[in-house]
């Protein structure tokens, strides 16, 4: 420092930050992207075991993240770690993503309702609001059990397009597919989709009816 | 949040994420990075008599005080282009800052002792604010006297300029520079600013 002394008058670094090489505040990506990148690692690998694939997924990307300057679509990069540490859970815990079971908002232990259930203890408010919460808790528990039962690719090509926003293009880079095979993957897991929840409604009302 | 994703009819059910659940996640990511070594920089925003302040400090110390008026998010899209971009919002690595400044404010604080990191001002900028602490609370000194101080008595500009450019107003007090011929002089947290604290340093 002291060898400046004198010549450095003028402002170094700070009046001419290098804008185009610069990465914005990790913060950004946090605050941006941290609920897409949640409800992705709860379709990939159920509620319950979703806040940890999401944290490994954000420590990762962190780590690298001086390095990451040529990337150009934060949210498809953050998707493709999560798809990555949602593999690496899968090999871990040497299980798919809970095949939810018939009627289900009972006392699934295994993943997708675990969350939802722990949440409508919480409890927000009092009297009608905790009833709306425990509804729309029972309408994404439904949801997210559907998308478990979508095959492989038909499901990551329903979440990484819909659920994420990904272009055709990025997805089928993910999928190791092409953008109309991804394309087609993604329209034909909403078709499944559909006939699953129309199916899990028709029994959920069916049990409510019968008590 | 992210508003492009246009959900289908289907999905609508599970695009609302239960109250709390990204913060709790926050909380639990910050103390992993931090523990990692993975935050740079770390970032919180206090609320004071000068309007909010950020506050970013680095492994060794507080590196930045900005106002309000300097823009929060360009002074950290700064800080990511200067130092580094793994930057968080980390309360916790703030709380001593954060202390020492609500004391100063509420006048039961004459001087910081907290760690401080001056890589933002180098060579005879960080000369100047190095001198700056020997003005004592609730005194003023003008330009012209703080260059008397430095190596380079003459450069009484250049003074200005490190006091405008302090990138640690308040703990390195450059709101004591005043003009030679006894008015405040600019700030760069603004004169109304500048006039507030000179008061408070008076009265206490």
């Amino acid at each position: 420092m002291d060898r400046h002394r004198g010549v450095v008058l003028t402002e170094p670094a700070l009046s001419k930050p290098e804008r185009d090489a610069t990465l914005p505040p990790f913060e950004v990506l946090v605050s941006t992207h941290g609920a897409t990148v949640l409800r992705v690692c709860r379709a990939l690998v159920g509620v319950s075991d979703a806040d940890d694939v999401w944290q490994e997924t954000f420590l990762a990307a962190l780590r690298v993240y001086p390095t990451a300057s040529k990337i150009t679509n934060w949210q498809a990069w953050l998707v493709t770690i999560a798809r990555n540490k949602a593999v690496d859970h899968h090999r871990k815990s040497f299980r798919l993503p809970v095949p939810a079971s018939g009627s289900g908002v009972s006392d699934s232990s295994d993943g997708i309702f675990a969350g939802d259930a722990r949440l409508g203890a919480a409890g927000h408010g009092g009297g009608d609001a905790v009833a709306h919460v425990v509804a729309a808790n029972l309408e994404a528990a439904t949801v997210w059990a559907a998308l478990a039962k979508l095959s492989h690719t038909q499901r990551e090509a329903v979440v990484f397009h819909h659920l994420a926003g990904l272009p055709y293009r990025e997805v089928a880079h993910l999928l190791g597919n092409s953008p109309e095979a991804a394309r087609r993957a993604a329209s034909d897991g909403m078709k499944a989709l559909r006939v699953i929840l129309a199916q899990s409604r028709t029994v959920s009302e069916r049990t409510s009816g019968e008590h | 949040m992210n508003t492009d994703v246009e959900l289908p009819l289907e999905l609508a059910a599970v695009a609302d994420l239960e109250a709390g659940a990204l913060e709790r996640l926050r909380g639990a990511f910050l103390l992993a990075a931090e523990s990692g070594g993975l935050v740079d920089v770390a970032y919180r925003v206090l609320d004071s008599p000068v309007g909010p302040l950020l506050l970013a400090g680095t492994e060794l110390g507080l590196v930045r005080v900005a106002f309000a008026r300097e823009g929060h998010d360009s002074v950290l899209e700064s800080l990511a282009a200067t130092i580094s971009p793994r930057i968080v919002r980390a309360p916790a690595r703030l709380d001593l800052a954060a202390r020492e400044m609500d004391e100063y404010f509420a006048g039961r604080r004459h001087s910081f002792e907290l760690p401080l990191d001056f890589r933002l001002a180098s060579g005879f900028r960080r000369e100047v604010l190095a001198h700056l602490p020997e003005i004592g609370y609730g005194h003023t000194a003008s330009y012209a006297q703080v260059a008397a101080l430095t190596s380079s008595p003459r450069a009484v500009r250049a003074v200005g300029t490190a006091c405008a450019r302090n990138p640690l107003p308040l703990v390195v007090p450059c709101h004591r520079v005043i003009r030679s011929d006894g008015s405040q002089g600019a700030y760069l947290g603004g004169v109304e600013a500048k006039a507030l604290l000179l008061a408070l340093e008076s009265h206490h």
